[in-house]
């Protein structure tokens, strides 16, 4: 019987070339693609998550396991796609107009790619009109944004507004993150989540989205 | 090697919570310490107070300014702030900043040479950050070309290269480096200055990092930083860098500094 845990294993050692082969390897052993997902990958993935957020886990080192993981997805999609097997839930992630920095959005996106959810990245310096016409799209249940400067971060409050005068608050759900934002910040400008790191960002848009 | 202070800076909170309360002997204090230490310039920012940042920033100025004689370093992104500051201070000021985005240098300009600061200028043309160095470089040596070509003297520039975070891209640091070394080389007059914390973000031990990359920029010519002065390993550091690179003369400096007890030893 092969072992989900060893995949999860290369996945968090970053070991790209093993964790696409032991999926596949899964695969022809006759597993499910949805339990290689969730026992392998997002265990994996999880696990990561967990230990960046104590600083046991470096920037480098998730970013090279984001890549294992991306590995085993690449094997996995198609044969998901086949089953008919649906993501955890779908997220538009950008950086807010004004802003550059994209490490910390890029973490949250791996972690929640790592967590199953589809994750369509809009990039940097996003304007308001782009947040909106991508949470328009169907099927969309959170939009996040990232800001890195206490000049941009009032953006986020414009996107906020925005959504709600496109209607669309009532069938999606906002989060917000980067160094200046805080709880108190978020429920000020009217976001459903706010999540201090990557790994908290997860938790925070499972319990959005519910799963 | 010209040393501008950071930490008037509202985003740490008790430079936010000073300036809320307007505890002007607070923020003075703050200037004081840093100059004492070997501060030429003081960076001023109160970007985080949002719409509210030019009543806080020029708060900020006229408190320190009427009581310490010290250059500014006015940092915002806002022109009119800028303005209001620079009209505040006067001649010989640093602004920071200025760039090749399309909006912003038109902006920057005129407080320029209106108000004769010297000026940071950020390698970046707008849109994503370029990491390779031909495509940086280009930014930097435009960028060069355009604001002399519109009247700012060389020895007022400082271009800073955008060091970003080598735990994301492992090249980030040798491309500063050749980014130092090839605008000095081109234009000797002008300055290059960084900030030294983004290098080690998500690496554990980050000071060691910006340490270690302080000397190994000094030695590829960078002669301004922006940094915490009362960060006394740093400072430390840079001393010692200063003095190895035959900038010290009789290694007066560094005496200087370990009869002040300022080495850490």
């Amino acid at each position: 019987m092969f072992d989900l845990k060893t995949l999860s294993e290369y996945l968090q050692k970053g070991d790209a070339k093993k964790v696409g082969e032991l999926t596949a390897q899964a695969l022809a052993e006759g597993l499910s693609p949805k339990t290689i997902l969730s026992e392998g990958l997002i265990a994996g993935m999880d696990i990561v998550g967990a230990k960046f957020k104590k600083n046991e886990l470096f920037v480098p080192e998730v970013l090279i396991a984001a890549r294992a993981m991306h590995a085993g997805l690449d094997v996995l999609k198609p044969k998901l796609a086949e089953t008919g097997a649906k993501p955890a839930g779908r997220i538009v992630i950008g950086t807010v107009k004004g802003d550059l920095h994209d490490i910390g959005k890029n973490l949250v996106k791996m972690m929640l790619q790592g967590a199953g959810f589809d994750v369509r990245d809009l990039g940097i310096d996003v304007t308001t009109d782009k947040f909106v016409a991508a949470a328009g799209e169907e099927g969309v249940q959170i939009v996040a944004m990232s800001a890195l400067l206490s000049t941009t971060m009032p953006q986020m409050r414009i996107i906020i507004e925005a959504l709600h005068k496109a209607g669309l608050l009532s069938k999606i759900k906002t989060m917000v993150g980067g160094a200046p934002i805080s709880q108190k910040y978020a429920t000020e400008i009217g976001a459903d989540g706010f999540a201090p790191d990557a790994a908290s960002a997860v938790d925070k848009a499972r319990q959005l989205v519910g799963v | 090697m010209l040393i501008v202070g950071e930490r008037i800076n509202t985003s740490r909170r008790p430079i936010a919570e000073a300036t809320e309360k307007r505890d002007a002997a607070f923020i003075c204090q703050e200037a004081r310490a840093q100059l004492e230490v070997g501060a030429s310039f003081l960076d001023v920012n109160a970007g985080t107070f949002g719409e509210k940042e030019t009543e806080n920033l020029i708060w900020l100025v006229k408190s320190i300014r009427s009581k310490v004689d010290s250059p500014l370093c006015i940092d915002s992104s806002d022109p009119e702030a800028i303005h209001a500051a620079l009209e505040i201070c006067g001649k010989g000021m640093m602004l920071n900043s200025i760039s090749a985005e399309k909006e912003k240098y038109p902006a920057i300009l005129p407080l320029i040479k209106e108000f004769g600061c010297k000026v940071v200028a950020l390698c970046l043309a707008g849109g994503e950050i370029p990491t390779e160095l031909s495509s940086k470089l280009k930014i930097g040596l435009d960028l060069v070309e355009a604001l002399l070509s519109d009247g700012v003297k060389a020895e007022n520039i400082y271009v800073d290269p955008l060091i970003m975070a080598i735990g994301v891209d492992q090249q980030t640091g040798r491309v500063a480096l050749a980014m130092i070394k090839e605008l000095k080389t081109k234009y000797p007059d002008i300055h290059t200055i960084s900030g030294l914390s983004n290098i080690s973000f998500g690496l554990p031990v980050r000071k060691l990092l910006n340490r270690t990359f302080l000397t190994m920029a000094m030695a590829a010519g960078l002669d301004a930083v922006i940094m915490d002065p009362l960060d006394k390993e740093m400072m430390a550091t840079l001393t010692a860098a200063n003095t190895l690179l035959g900038l010290d003369y009789c290694c007066g400096e560094y005496i200087t500094a370990f009869r002040n007890n300022r080495l850490g030893r």
